[in-house]
């Protein structure tokens, strides 16, 4: 604070003349201020457009679904387990498939999940991974919890994410 | 007492014992596999090599006897060496199936791999594969691949369940487990093969995939299957019992328990048909109602009948609190002498190894309760007797089915003019019933049983009820009952209106203008230690978690 008094003193001391007269500085900041009204626009008129994040981004976590049409989940319930929000419920269950254990039951609660993305990290079958989805709004408590109907999203559209883990992870 | 060293503590040992049973004594864990305190030794994980000195290689501790002035080293850098030698040949064919395996998290590999292993394998060329998903028996699932060959499921059936249906086939990394030809692992104890396999190789088939081991809370209790009162911990799940398994009491069932406990023994905690909150019949259908209105009805339908009219059955099923209770509602409340409790004996279900006749967990602790007919009162076959008669016009039944003791009664039941059941479940009484309460069930409450050799064993609530609460209660508590909230799905788990049968009795013996005080079960208890002398000087923390045996004239109610 004592510094901050003393170079403020030092600075009226120092002030030049024209400084003292005020109109070249105003000069000055009114140049800006017209330079930035025509430089190009910066702002993003969302909704109508929408930001499309880099890989990197770390959205709502979702189930990988194969082109087979099944999940990659195996219910091992790692994910549900390191989750600082307990956001995640699974229930797994028998299948035929060859990696028996298949998630009967997965839900993430968005009213819990902090995006932390430690769910991905942790996943050894890398079936669950953030996505670029940040559009999560409603209107009670029930929506929030989303099952396998809204997580299951098909491989294709996760591409980027799983490059970016596999070189990054 | 001759003494060894185990890296550097001096220690005693029983002559005899092995580097292993002496260890352990003293708190000393050395790694193992195939070594079980109740098995015989059969050295072929070599998991528990230990360097002794003198000795020119390493010892397996599991089957070195133990002897005067050894010195043994278990943290040397060569024991060391040795134990991440046998993980990585252990884990050279084992698949890396931790996600899919139901074991994670109780699984002596898995553990012993963090612990003992340096998490490298040289292993470069495709993993030996066997057969996956084989139902080795009715009630267990074998997976060859995870086996790793340790025995310990042969020779229980040998040794412990004296039915071998195990054997190795085959040799080097192609050995796999399988029964004799002709033969399933159906033995009545076969599930507690699960519990000793050391991977995942055995799996429950009802549990299987039901939950993972740290989601689930566990609870110290005892098996109501028969009176040997095995002593067993029960695991809970979003207030679900998923599984029973036994806990280790050397003077009641060791490490074991049987089939039948394990599988038969909790399902009607969580059925359909339970009872929820009291019920009273109202042109013919039986409708619920306020625990104040049943309380009032049932005391006021009571007070209608003589002495001599009525009968109280009590129940081998219920605790002993609560069977001190029924039989002081019978004497002082009632004023009846016919009280008695119905005897559940199957001969065929006793064998020589833990299972008894007394399909009851608790007979003895019936009739030390009282729960007996006073002088010129009637036991059971008269109350029966006395019911189709018509003598006998109104009934309290605690706990139990009583067509069970004679399907004949039915007909009989109907002409009751006033039958009171406390139950868990519907049955064939309740359908007769005019007031129904619904019981806590075994696992909803605390209280003692006595098993058929006089000891007195504890049970604790492991599943919430609606007057219960988990947390209020000092229950068990699991990561998932300690953060969910009302909001979480997974923490919404059904919840029964239904109270113990003591406190029951205890709000009926008040709605009769009497003033019992008691609170908790171990006020009843306390009650009874005053009163009973058998149980002279016994508190709840003093039975603790393995029970006490009680010193009774006569130890065989059948
Ligand atoms: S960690 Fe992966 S495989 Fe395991 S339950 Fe979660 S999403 Fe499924
Ligand atoms: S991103 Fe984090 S908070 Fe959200 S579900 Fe995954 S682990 Fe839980
Ligand atoms: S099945 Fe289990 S207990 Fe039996 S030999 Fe294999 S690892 Fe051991
Ligand atoms: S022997 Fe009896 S007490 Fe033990 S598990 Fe079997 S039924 Fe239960
Ligand atoms: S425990 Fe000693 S060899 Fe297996």
């Amino acid at each position: 604070m004592a510094q901050t008094s003393d170079s403020l003193k030092k600075r009226k001391k120092d002030l030049t003349f024209w400084q003292k007269i005020y109109i070249p500085e105003i000069a000055k900041g009114l140049a800006l201020t017209f330079k930035n009204m025509i430089r190009p626009k910066f702002t993003m008129e969302y909704p109508e457009e929408k930001f499309i994040p880099p890989p990197s981004y770390r959205g709502r976590p979702v189930l990988v679904l194969e082109e087979t049409g099944e999940e990659r989940c195996v219910a091992c319930g790692l994910c549900s387990r390191v989750c600082p929000a307990l956001a995640i419920e699974v229930q797994a269950a028998e299948t035929e498939r060859e990696k028996e254990r298949y998630p009967q039951k997965f839900e993430i609660n968005m009213l819990r999940c902090i995006f932390c993305g430690l769910c991905e990290e942790v996943c050894p079958e890398e079936a669950i991974v953030m996505s670029k989805d940040y559009e999560l709004a409603f209107t009670n408590r029930e929506d929030a919890i989303y099952g396998k109907d809204k997580l299951l999203t098909p491989v294709s559209q996760l591409k980027d994410r799983i490059e970016f883990l596999r070189k990054y992870k | 007492m001759p003494k060894i060293i185990i890296d550097g503590n001096e220690i005693e040992f029983k002559q005899g014992q092995t580097i292993i049973e002496a260890a352990k004594d003293h708190g000393i864990e050395i790694p193992h596999f195939c070594w079980h305190p109740k098995l015989s030794v059969s050295g072929n994980c070599r998991m528990c090599l230990v360097e002794v000195e003198k000795m020119p290689k390493l010892v397996i501790a599991c089957a070195t006897v133990a002897s005067e002035g050894m010195v043994v080293h278990t943290q040397s850098p060569k024991t060391i060496a040795a134990r991440n030698a046998v993980m990585e040949f252990l884990l050279i064919n084992h698949p890396l199936d931790c996600p899919i395996c139901d074991e994670a998290g109780e699984c002596k590999l898995q553990d012993y791999a963090y612990q003992h292993s340096i998490g490298e394998s040289r292993f470069v060329e495709e993993k030996v594969h066997k057969d996956k998903r084989v139902k080795i028996g009715p009630r267990v699932m074998f997976d060859a691949e995870r086996c790793i060959s340790c025995s310990r499921c042969i020779r229980f059936c040998d040794e412990i369940a004296k039915d071998s249906e195990l054997t190795f086939t085959r040799r080097g990394d192609r050995v796999t487990i399988t029964t004799f030809p002709g033969e399933e692992l159906d033995n009545p104890y076969s599930m507690n093969v699960v519990d000793i396999c050391p991977v995942g190789a055995l799996t429950n088939a009802d549990f299987r995939f039901k939950a993972r081991v740290w989601d689930m809370s566990h609870t110290n209790s005892i098996c109501i299957g028969c009176s040997r009162g095995c002593n067993i911990e029960i695991w809970v799940r979003n207030n679900e019992i998923l599984r029973l398994t036994p806990r280790h009491n050397e003077d009641v069932n060791s490490y074991w328990m049987c089939d039948h406990g394990r599988l038969n023994t909790f399902k009607f905690v969580n059925s359909e048909t339970r009872v929820n909150s009291p019920h009273i019949r109202k042109e013919g259908q039986l409708i619920r109602v306020s625990w104040d209105e049943a309380f009032a009805e049932a005391a006021s339908r009571l007070r209608t009948f003589g002495k001599d009219q009525i009968a109280v059955i009590g129940s081998a099923y219920a605790t002993c609190e609560d069977n001190y209770l029924v039989s002081k509602f019978a004497k002082n409340i009632l004023g009846t002498g016919n009280l008695d409790f119905i005897r559940h004996i199957d001969y065929s279900f006793a064998d020589d190894i833990l299972r008894k006749e007394d399909l009851t967990p608790n007979s003895l602790g019936a009739e030390l309760m009282g729960v007996k007919p006073l002088k010129n009162g009637l036991n059971v076959e008269e109350i029966i007797k006395s019911i189709k008669e018509g003598k006998i016009k109104a009934l309290y039944l605690i706990e139990d089915d009583i067509l069970t003791a004679d399907p004949e009664i039915e007909t009989y039941l109907a002409k009751l003019e006033l039958l009171i059941v406390h139950a868990a479940n519907f049955n064939q009484s309740t359908n007769f019933a005019d007031i129904v309460f619904p019981a806590a069930t075994y696992a909803e409450k605390n209280g003692t049983f006595i098993n058929f050799q006089g000891r007195l064993q504890r049970i604790r609530p492991a599943v919430a009820t609606i007057e219960v609460d988990r947390a209020l209660e000092g229950m068990a508590l699991s990561r998932l009952d300690k953060f969910g909230t009302k909001f979480d799905r997974w923490a919404q788990g059904k919840h029964f209106d239904a109270r113990a049968t003591w406190k029951i009795l205890t709000s009926l013996s008040n709605a009769f203008g009497s003033r019992w005080k008691y609170k908790m079960a171990e006020d009843v208890f306390d009650e009874m230690v005053s009163s009973i002398p058998e149980l002279k000087g016994l508190n709840y923390d003093i039975i603790g978690d393995l029970g006490v045996q009680l010193k009774l004239e006569k130890v065989n109610v059948v």
